[in-house]
């Protein structure tokens, strides 16, 4: 089933096509990687995906439904989180809260705060925060700032999960685990598209790869053809 | 005595602001002794124009009004990081409503009135420019105070043919329970919204605006919703007042200053905490009301430098401060994070 998909998605900044006329599909219980090199569109795609942007012109459906024009806090209700490149994390809430606020507005927000309140403790053991729950998220690391991203994007109980460069500045530990998170996040039945630059991480956990190059689509396959893909290897070396 | 009444007035009005924290604490401790002092304190601020007269009443009135106004202010400007500038706006819209419909409302009704026509104005006001953020937002709320404030004088020279207008005059103890009654609800108001989960909204928003709104929260519904709750407020108060003031013109009714005085006693307090801004409001209304009258030209100049020495020496407020002495002396220690 396609859970979402694009036509013709298009987004210029002046004279720059930062994304131009891109047609793309994600499949329920896919993982997707969205790869290429810097200022290729992959944040402006998902920033269009998200509503943080509007696309001129170019359509966006999720579950059959067009979502372009809505709002962002309508496209998140709808069950589409992401987490960002920047990490934009409520740095003087604790971290607690942070996900708890996930979980009373997003896709159910008649929910009863005892219910939030034990949705945001599962949620905190599912990416391994529970210890610093009453930090302020400020003190956090990069990488349990990153975590606390995925558990407050999770919190809003998404059919949908992008995550902008989750493993960006991360060390090889945090990556293996950033890694094994996304797996069990696709396990709970999430759906996952991911910009991601580590390519260990996206070969390894991706059912599919889109490449974009200049704003324009210039593959789509299996890791395996992406890796061999004549095209995509002169984008990322040169000939 | 009337300086003993005095202090218990104004310990009674910052007791409410702790009061209402101690209720949003997860943990409360000494529920008994603190119900049994609550009471006391609602029973004394109840009663007070009963044993205490003349100037008393008249003053905690006045103080009164400051808390209201800055507790208000800070209910949206405080975690939402906008620093509105309209008090001085919402204020004068209560004071005029006050003059049109004073002889002919009672007063109930006329504050009542005060407090729906800001809430109105701000609506409308925040759906413009909540879209516009620092310094712009200031400004902008700013000259709202200057354009209604000469529209209305406009108005009155030339379609009524006024300048200024009487207000309908009320005994000072009846506006010190409207006042009081305006403080309460404004209180209960400030504890509903930290307990909902608009509160930590409105944090969220402070935070990081775009990152709300993916959360799911309709951003611009929030602001401008709680923006005009705000200013109920802020209008109720001016619609009470007005009644102490008998005449009116805009330019009293418009006074700037009162857009900066809640601000800065908020920021004088801390607004970390709901009894921030009314420790800030008591403190400079009270010294307002003691230098004036003993130093009336030397008055701004101390004002000054108290002010410049609070934003140096305590970044977050009194309540800041205290907290940091409390946080050294117990020795707290931080979390592996």
């Amino acid at each position: 089933m396609r859970i979402l998909e694009g036509e013709g998605v298009t987004k210029c900044f002046g004279g720059l096509a930062a994304v131009s006329n891109v047609d793309f599909h994600v499949d329920g219980g896919e993982i997707v990687g969205l790869i290429g090199p810097n200022g290729a569109g992959k944040t402006t795609l998902f920033n269009l995906i998200s509503a943080a942007l509007a696309p001129k012109p170019g359509v966006i459906r999720f579950k059959g439904k067009n979502i372009t024009g809505l709002k962002p806090h309508q496209i998140c209700r709808m069950g589409v989180a992401r987490t960002f490149q920047s990490v934009k994390i409520f740095a003087n809430i604790p971290v607690f809260e942070n996900v708890r606020l996930g979980s009373l507005f997003g896709t159910s927000p008649g929910m009863s705060s005892a219910d939030a309140t034990r949705e945001a403790t599962e949620l905190l053991e599912f990416v391994g925060l529970s210890a610093v729950r009453a930090t302020p998220a400020r003190d956090l690391t990069l990488a349990n700032q990153k975590r606390l991203e995925v558990a407050r994007a999770l919190a809003t109980k998404p059919e949908l999960l992008m995550l902008d460069e989750l493993m960006a500045g991360l060390n090889p530990t945090e990556v293996a685990q950033a890694i094994e998170l996304v797996t069990r996040i696709r396990d709970k039945g999430v759906t996952v598209f991911m910009v991601e630059h580590v390519m260990k991480a996206i070969m390894s956990v991706c059912n599919r790869i889109m490449v974009l190059h200049h704003g324009e689509k210039i593959a789509e396959g299996k890791p395996q053809e992406i890796a061999t893909n004549r095209t995509v290897v002169e984008v990322y070396l040169g000939e | 005595m009337q300086q003993f009444f005095i202090i218990i007035g104004i310990l009674s009005l910052v007791y409410s602001g702790w009061f209402i924290e101690w209720l949003l604490a997860k943990e409360r401790k000494s529920i008994l002794i603190t119900s049994g002092i609550s009471l006391l304190v609602l029973a004394l601020l109840a009663t007070l124009p009963l044993y205490a007269s003349g100037y008393t009443p008249i003053l905690i009135t006045n103080l009164t009004m400051y808390i209201i106004l800055s507790v208000s202010w800070t209910l949206f400007s405080g975690p939402t990081g906008y620093m509105s500038l309209a008090t001085a706006a919402f204020f004068g819209v209560g004071i005029y409503t006050a003059a049109f419909l004073g002889e002919t409302l009672p007063l109930p009704v006329f504050i009542l009135a005060g407090g729906v026509i800001s809430f109105i104005v701000a609506l409308l006001v925040g759906a413009l420019t909540l879209r516009l953020r620092g310094i712009y937002f200031a400004i902008f709320t700013f000259v709202l105070v200057m354009l209604i404030a000469h529209l209305l004088m406009f108005w009155e020279l030339h379609v009524t043919g006024t300048r200024g207008r009487f207000v309908v005059v009320i005994d000072y103890n009846t506006i010190y329970y409207a006042m009081f009654a305006i403080f309460v609800v404004l209180m209960l108001t400030a504890y509903f919204i930290k307990r909902s989960k608009y509160g930590l909204a409105l944090q969220s928003i402070g935070q990081y605006e775009e990152a709300a709104a993916h959360m799911g929260i309709n951003v611009t519904l929030v602001k401008v919703t709680f923006f005009a709750v705000s200013a109920f407020f802020a209008g109720a108060t001016g619609a009470t007042i007005a009644t102490r003031w008998t005449y009116i013109d805009p330019g009293i009714a418009f006074n700037p200053l009162l857009s900066f005085l809640p601000v800065l006693m908020a920021i004088f307090g801390g607004m970390g905490q709901l009894y921030g801004p009314v420790i800030g409001a008591v403190i400079f209304a009270y010294l307002q009301e003691e230098l004036i009258t003993r130093f009336s030209e030397l008055y701004m100049l101390i004002f000054g430098i108290i002010l410049v020495i609070a934003i140096l020496y305590m970044p977050n407020g009194l309540v800041g401060l205290i907290q940091k002495w409390r946080k050294a002396s117990s020795g707290e220690q931080h979390a592996d994070t």
